[in-house]
């Protein structure tokens, strides 16, 4: 097994704490008083039509990779794969990735390389949308506020009885998500089974990767921008995707999103930046000050209060970029929410790009990932609660971040207080309360936090 | 009442004399009925446009597309101009280094910008013509000799009969990866991209241009070799003179069937590879959504069949130019 590789290998050097591991990694990036030239400036990043690229097109536009001296062209990618592929083989530099991609990737289950990631791109920002079928059938379950609009969040269980309809007129319930590793994939789970609809299990030491194992909800994957057509097509009843595809599908009156993982979990870490761990050993400075511009670059997204947010969408809705409309893009990015065509709420958290830490790389981000991965069933097999702290440190490295922080910091270009505190930051956030189902995660026992679940594998489990 | 019978009405009468007859009858078969052709098309689009609701909005109609020219075009400027300012920006840059750091040697980088609509349909251009160069080098030569050997023929036949009808886009995946496999530098001539769209060009241009110049060969007409013999020509020279010559429409033939299939297959694998050029605008348009995207899927639409049709017509004058029999070419 291929994924046990990295696990062995780990058990056989010397057993490295917690703690330790942070400072390990720091080892291979070169802290220069001043930070050098970059070493290769001409750099090609891949993105996908997604409003939470953002960071990536204002660095571009705003100039902050020229100022750090990097010449870099943007290119929308066809889906997940052929982006992570194109960065594995280096056709690409890096690229706007799912938090899940380098775990997975580092991992080994799909494609196997290192892929790290010193540069979190942002929180929250996916929706979950049912056709407008299914949600007249989901409605009468729903309470109602004395408008007569739905009480938000809307939780699965208004979903279970349809489908349980479905189930047993013998009908398979499909819905789309955007990749088997994808935040979407983790997020749709995690509503449909806090609202007691089994999503299915994978079985990767069985060949199984559906991931439809025991489900009553069949997921599959479809690329984003294909998900309204999908849902219009009949295709699939719902999916969990990012922005703006959940507005296109209320634009198109095809569609109705029911919940953001805003309120599944909030202040999620949604993508990340990916490169690979060869480039940034190869290119220390070069990961230094692409790190540089993209924090700049997420710190404008949300100055003052998000005042610079319809500039954003302007760029956005260019055709090389998003391209969407603008009404369409503006709706989620400059603070509201359209649900149902007319009830439009604010939610000014929607996508974060700056503010709360949204860009520092933490390992209880990564391993909040790997925990769902485990849950089920991608992971097949226990792991101690060393292994998953191990693993983040392989991915997710703050030294970086850290590194490209201090520089901004020391220019004047950024204040400290807008970081972390450094010098305790332990890359570990307190434990986390705001889920749909009230469970806390504490990232620092993630074997504890997996047997919390009613639905998925537990510690000793295996399909 | 049809347009051609007016007209033809017109021109028997009896006052027209013959001479101006046939010209008012070549006017109205070159120009006007082409003409009402279109204008009937553009009618029936915009009516059936007018009643087509999709989920982006009404599809466009022929005033839309029109709009979506423009706007491509003003993007373009636009993006030529972005183009200069950063050409401008990284001088200075430069510039600023060389003052700190005197060893630096300047490097101008090219414009990092989107590419444009025109640049798409260059980029689509010089990938197809490569494609169909690199094919012609190699068909040419192997349809020659394939026609000359009855033995060579036999062997080499049933492999262009079996990769004959294989639709070129299930080469990309294989090109792809062996490109990407065997293609490695750390600062390539040409880019990856542009060498999966040429390879599976040529791929599919190959065989109707072997088969063509084999038969062309192969059928050349026995007195003509006869006297080759008699001369005692040696080979070479029996090619140059005797072979070629006589094969060139043939082959040419083939060369323009090649060109139109070449066309077809790279705007398809431009889109399924997101190589640049029109066949990704076409894919990117599609994948943005906005409710401009499908003026300009149709405007790229119109463009890649009038560049197709100015391939074939090229073809065609070259043809007429090199080949002996002119008859040929009106085919």
């Amino acid at each position: 097994m291929n994924w046990l590789k990295p696990f062995k290998r780990a058990l056989s050097a010397t057993v490295i704490s917690a703690t330790c591991v942070g400072v390990s990694f720091t080892a291979s990036v070169v802290q220069a008083e001043e930070l050098g030239y970059p070493e290769k400036e001409e750099l090609r990043f891949g993105f996908i039509k997604l409003t939470d690229m953002a960071p990536i097109a204002i660095a571009y536009e705003k100039g902050y990779f020229e100022d750090e001296g990097l010449y870099v062209t943007i290119e929308a990618q066809a889906n997940w794969k052929v982006l992570l592929d194109g960065v594995i083989d280096g056709r690409l530099d890096g690229a706007h990735m799912l938090a899940g991609q380098p775990i997975a990737a580092t991992m080994g289950f799909g494609t196997e390389a290192h892929i790290i990631t010193p540069f979190s791109m942002d929180l929250n920002g996916n929706g979950i949308t049912v056709s407008n079928d299914i949600w007249e059938q989901m409605k009468p379950n729903i309470p109602k506020m004395d408008d007569g609009r739905p009480v938000h969040p809307i939780k699965a269980d208004a979903l279970k009885p349809v489908v349980e309809k479905y189930k047993s007129d013998g009908k398979p319930f499909n819905m789309g998500m955007v990749f088997p590793v994808s935040t979407h994939n983790y997020e749709l789970r995690y509503w449909l089974a806090a609202g007691g609809i089994h999503p299915g299990y994978y079985a990767p030491h069985k060949g199984d990767t559906s991931g439809q194992i025991d489900a009553d909800a069949l997921l599959s994957v479809t690329p984003p921008p294909q998900m309204p057509a999908t849902l219009e097509a009949g295709t699939i009843y719902g999916y969990c995707v990012g922005e703006p595809w959940n507005q296109q599908a209320v634009f198109k009156g095809i569609g109705v999103p029911v919940v953001t993982d805003y309120e599944i979990w909030k202040d999620n870490p949604e993508k990340v930046f990916g490169i690979t761990a060869e480039f940034a050993k190869k290119y220390p400075n070069t990961t230094v000050r692409l790190t540089r511009a993209l924090i700049r670059a997420a710190k404008w997204l949300d100055e003052n209060n998000n005042s610079n947010r319809p500039e954003a969408v302007k760029i956005l809705s260019q055709s090389n970029y998003v391209g969407a409309d603008y009404d369409v893009i503006a709706n989620s990015m400059t603070g509201t929410f359209e649900y149902e065509k007319g009830d439009k709420r604010e939610v000014p958290d929607f996508n974060v790009f700056f503010r709360y830490n949204a860009t520092y790389p933490y390992y209880s981000d990564a391993i909040w990932y790997l925990t769902q991965m485990r849950r089920w069933g991608q992971i097949s097999d226990d792991k101690s609660d060393e292994w998953y702290k191990e693993l983040a440190a392989k991915v997710y490295r703050p030294d970086i971040y850290k590194a490209a922080a201090e520089s901004l910091v020391d220019e004047g270009l950024i204040k400290a207080e807008e970081f972390p505190d450094f010098a305790t930051e332990d890359g570990f956030r307190d434990p986390q309360t705001h889920f749909i189902d009230g469970i806390v995660y504490d990232g620092t026992k993630p074997n504890e936090y997996i047997n919390k679940f009613a639905i998925g594998l537990k510690s000793g489990d295996k399909i | 009442m049809t347009a051609t019978s007016i007209v033809s009405k017109l021109s028997d009468n009896q006052v027209l004399s013959p001479k101006a007859k046939d010209m008012v009858n070549n006017i109205t078969r070159m120009a006007v009925i082409p003409l009402l052709g279109i204008l009937g098309f553009l009618l029936l689009w915009s009516a059936a446009a007018q009643n087509i609701d999709t989920s982006l909005g009404k599809f466009p109609g022929p005033a839309a597309v029109w709009e979506q020219f423009g706007s491509l075009y003003e993007e373009h400027t636009t993006e030529r101009g972005k183009e200069a300012a950063f050409y401008e920006r990284q001088e200075k840059r430069n510039a600023a280094r060389m003052e700190k750091d005197p060893d630096y040697v300047p490097k101008i980088r090219a414009y990092t910008g989107k590419e444009t609509f025109l640049d798409q349909i260059a980029t689509s251009l010089v990938t197809v013509m490569s494609g169909f160069l690199v094919a012609a080098a190699m068909a040419i030569p192997l349809g020659i000799a394939v026609g000359l050997s009855k033995t060579l023929n036999s062997a080499i036949n049933p492999i262009v009969q079996i990769f004959k009808p294989v639709s070129p886009l299930a080469w990309l995946p294989l090109v792809t990866m062996v490109v990407s496999a065997l293609y490695v530098s750390p600062d390539p001539m040409v880019s990856k991209s542009f060498l999966n769209s040429m390879i599976t060009v040529t791929l599919c241009c190959l065989w109707p241009m072997v088969i063509n110049t084999s038969v062309g060969v192969a059928s050349i007409d026995s007195d003509l070799v006869n006297v080759s013999r008699v001369l005692r020509l040696p080979a070479m020279t029996h090619v140059r003179k005797i072979v070629l010559p006589a094969s060139i429409p043939m082959i040419f033939t083939g060369m323009r069937l090649s060109l139109g299939v070449a066309w077809m297959v790279l705007i398809a694998a431009e889109m399924l590879a997101q190589n640049p050029g029109l066949g990704k605008f076409v894919w990117d348009e599609f994948q943005n959504g906005s409710s401009n995207s499908l003026a300009r899927i149709m405007a790229a639409v119109l463009v890649i069949g009038f560049i197709g049709f100015l391939l074939d017509r090229g073809m065609l004058q070259l043809q007429r130019y090199v080949s002996w029999d002119k008859s040929s070419a009106d085919r």
